[in-house]
């Protein structure tokens, strides 16, 4: 079969069963265009490249296959860059083509060119220069092939366009993916499951904290039993959010920076911390040196560089999360009820359960705005977020219930994600409801993707928490800064009510408390277009409790 | 504690990949002491070995970081192991006929080579391992460098095992 590169390209996408890419063309691609023009497979045509990346990770992130992006050459490929770093931060399985100049051409400084391999080169998990049309077919394999399996992250692969254009004599062979420096890791070492049985059986005071790992491992069921089993309570990262239901008696909620406080008094109190599938991330750990003072530590992660990057551990357990647990899971025996840990675990529930004031601007609280999120949708829904407090409050006041339904920029903190994963997300999962916790600021980043919704007929919700501040920088201002707010006074805005209107979208404001209810449950009324509901919130509202940076998890302010 | 450990790092023979390697380094701020590339009798697979000094947790992330790269196939440690290293170093070194003679004594001590004889100058070919090479450096020095370079080391376990 003649073929040429482009057409083998789709032949593989095809192959790894991708059904949706996103993407933006440019001259370097335009042999991929042409061949996009016969294919079945659906081309989301986004309003930026950044937006493109941000959508395809939110595909992957709500359905755990592998998203797919494509940009020409030159300023495509670095207007990439920023979603590429999201996605490599927070480990998600990606694949981004990129145009490049003709191989001729390469090195020449030609038109558009930009060495795309070398600026991802500390961004990507891996990344190719294609050079010859014979080699597309192995190196889109393996692409796919690194982008899911291990500890999941982005690759590039930059496609010259002659090796785009030149036909070859093609035989598609579905011959298994052997890359010499890469192995899939299997199994995991018995001894040491035996060694973390041994603590857990023996543990007083043991506390899941479970990150990011159990959701990419599809562990959740595994981690639930382990919880079940022991009566241990959990506490997930940003990342882990979704990995354990948020109503259940045994969830502790986030810890960390912006973590509950009975969370963060468990980690000081514990005597044993089991770590699942997450990376002791400086915003999870404060004062490293102060972090869980009285617990050993026990580290299930699949990479690792992980093991004892950031905290001595006493056992360290490399391996997929969901075996491992399963592992464990069956060596643990029942038990039936819980101890003066849970008591004591209750008390600080009740005494610090979180919660928040009354306006002191006559504004919506933030905070209500997302119970009431929560309350309508019954935690059934996709959330993504923006990043800054409207993210923090997100996490902290949506009840959550299941794995993949919490989207957010956690690693990188990229404002701008939000709504161009909720364009990915809505794709992948179009039975749910789809809502962009936004702020007035980082929406702003990447609101021409709203123009990517209206096309596809995209009933995904933007709820913009406007506080006419860049309010985490402006609240970080007010407490370590002598209140001065130096520019982050965002009051300078458009009218995004009309905005939304202009982009064909539905806009809503709303100002009163007592309109909540009514304007979200109108807004999920809509089925056939986006719609951008302004709501007005109390301009100086903190994200609490939070622990000072570097500080200790058990000096928090505010939440009392 | 800090000590040097002298890593044989086996990579796939490819463009970028010691690009790869020293942007690894740069970016987790870890130091190269001194690298030298080649290739192998397979010619598909290049050897690195890199010379980087750091206590033992920041040895076991240098090289579970390495491991990480894909172009990255296989790393051993060689400090604690019976190895041979080799370093190869050029010194043109000042040289009048005063002089001279002194400095071939100096270099039948170390048995080094004189490669070049110029009117006041000779190069000086010296390989051994980094005690030797900068032993001889010292002995030169007081007749003045003119011109040094130093190939860092490379290294290799003694015996069967690879
Ligand atoms: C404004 C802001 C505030 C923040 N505040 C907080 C906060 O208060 N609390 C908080 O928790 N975070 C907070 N974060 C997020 C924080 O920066 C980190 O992104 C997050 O803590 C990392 O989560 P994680 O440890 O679960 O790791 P992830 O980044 O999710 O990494 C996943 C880990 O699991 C491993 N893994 C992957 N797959 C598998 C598998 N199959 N089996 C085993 N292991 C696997 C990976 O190797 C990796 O170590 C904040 C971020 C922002 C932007
Ligand atoms: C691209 C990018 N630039 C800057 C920042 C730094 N930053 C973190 S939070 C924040 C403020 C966000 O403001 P807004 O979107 O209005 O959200 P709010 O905190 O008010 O909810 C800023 C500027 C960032 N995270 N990302």
């Amino acid at each position: 079969m003649q073929l040429n590169g482009a057409q083998i390209l789709l032949h593989c996408l095809k192959e790894q069963q991708v059904d949706t890419v996103f993407g933006y063309p440019g001259g370097a691609v335009l042999p991929i265009y042409d061949a996009l023009y016969d294919s079945d497979i659906r081309h989301i045509l986004t309003r930026h490249e950044q937006g493109a990346a941000h959508a395809a990770d939110g595909y992957a992130r709500a359905t755990g296959k592998v998203g797919v992006c494509i940009a020409t050459s030159g300023p495509g490929a670095t207007n990439l860059v920023t979603g590429i770093a999201t996605a490599y931060m927070d480990s998600i399985p990606m694949v981004c083509f990129t145009g490049q100049v003709g191989t001729a051409l390469i090195g020449k400084d030609a038109f558009q060119e930009a060495d795309i391999t070398g600026i991802t080169l500390p961004i990507t998990k891996h990344n190719y220069l294609v050079e010859k049309t014979e080699d597309l077919y192995r190196t889109i394999k393996e692409a796919f092939y690194i982008a899911r399996t291990n500890r999941p992250g982005p690759v590039v692969v930059d496609l010259p366009k002659d090796v785009m254009e030149r036909k070859i004599e093609f035989e598609p062979c579905p011959q298994e993916v052997n890359i010499r420096g890469y192995r899939v890791l299997k199994g995991y070492n018995s001894g040491q499951v035996i060694a973390a049985v041994d603590l857990i059986n023996n543990a007083q005071k043991p506390v899941i904290y479970a990150g990011g790992g159990v959701i990419i491992s599809n562990a959740a069921a595994e981690l639930r039993e382990l919880s079940e089993l022991r009566k241990m309570p959990v506490t997930t990262t940003l990342m882990g959010i979704g990995s354990f239901p948020s109503n259940s008696y045994l969830s502790l909620g986030m810890l960390g920076m912006h973590g509950t406080r009975y969370a963060n008094y468990s980690i000081g109190e514990a005597d044993l911390i089991i770590a699942v599938g997450a990376r002791f991330d400086d915003r999870v750990t404060g004062r490293i040196d102060s972090f869980a003072p009285h617990a050993r530590i026990i580290h299930i992660d699949i990479d690792a560089a992980e093991i004892g990057k950031n905290v001595d551990i006493d056992v360290p357990i490399v391996g997929n999360v969901k075996e491992v647990l399963s592992a464990i899971n069956q060596r643990l025996s029942q038990v039936e009820e819980t101890s003066e840990w849970h008591e004591m675990i209750g008390r600080w529930k009740d005494e610090f359960s979180l919660r928040y004031g009354t306006s002191s601007d006559g504004r919506i609280m933030p905070q209500h705005i997302i119970e009431k999120i929560s309350d309508i949708t019954r935690g059934e829904a996709i959330i993504t977020t923006e990043v800054g407090q409207n993210q923090m409050w997100a996490a902290q006041y949506y009840k959550f219930k299941h794995p993949r339904t919490f989207l957010t920029s956690g690693g990188l903190g990229t404002m701008g994600y939000g709504l161009p994963a909720a364009i990915g997300a809505k794709l992948a999962r179009p039975d749910l409801p789809v809502i962009d916790i936004a702020g007035d600021g980082s929406i702003q980043m990447n609101i021409q993707e709203i123009g990517t919704a209206v096309q596809y007929k995209l009933p995904v919700i933007v709820c913009i928490l406007n506080n006419q501040f860049l309010g985490m920088v402006r609240q970080w201002q007010g407490l370590f800064y002598g209140g001065r707010y130096s520019y982050t006074d965002v009051s300078q805005q458009p009218d995004f009510v009309k905005l939304a209107e202009a982009y064909g979208a539905v806009g809503m404001r709303v100002t009163d408390t007592q309109e909540v209810d009514n304007a979200l449950n109108e807004a999920l009324q809509v089925t056939d277009r986006p719609v951008i509901m302004d709501f007005w919130v109390d301009r100086e509202a903190d994200v609490y409790p939070m622990v000072p940076p570097g500080g200790s998890l058990l000096n928090m302010l505010g939440g009392e | 504690m800090n000590k040097k450990h002298t890593l044989a790092v086996t990579v796939e023979n490819k463009p970028g990949v010691l690009t790869r390697v020293t942007t690894l380094f740069r970016r987790r701020g870890y130091n190269i002491e001194s690298l030298s590339v080649g290739e192998t009798e397979n010619p598909t697979i290049s050897r690195m070995t890199i010379v980087v000094a750091g206590d033992e947790k920041i040895i076991e992330q240098v090289t579970k970081q390495l491991y990480k790269l894909v172009d990255v196939i296989k790393i051993v440690d060689l400090t604690e192991e019976r190895s041979v290293e080799r370093e190869l170093i050029l010194i043109k070194v000042k040289a009048d006929n005063n002089v001279r003679a002194e400095i071939v004594q100096i270099v039948d001590i170390f048995r080094a080579r004189i490669v070049d004889i110029g009117r006041n100058s000779l190069i000086i070919e010296a390989t051994g391992d980094a005690g030797k090479i900068d032993a001889i450096e010292d002995s030169l020095k007081p007749f003045g460098i003119l011109e040094l370079v130093r190939t860092g080391k490379v290294a290799m376990i003694r015996g069967g095992r690879p």
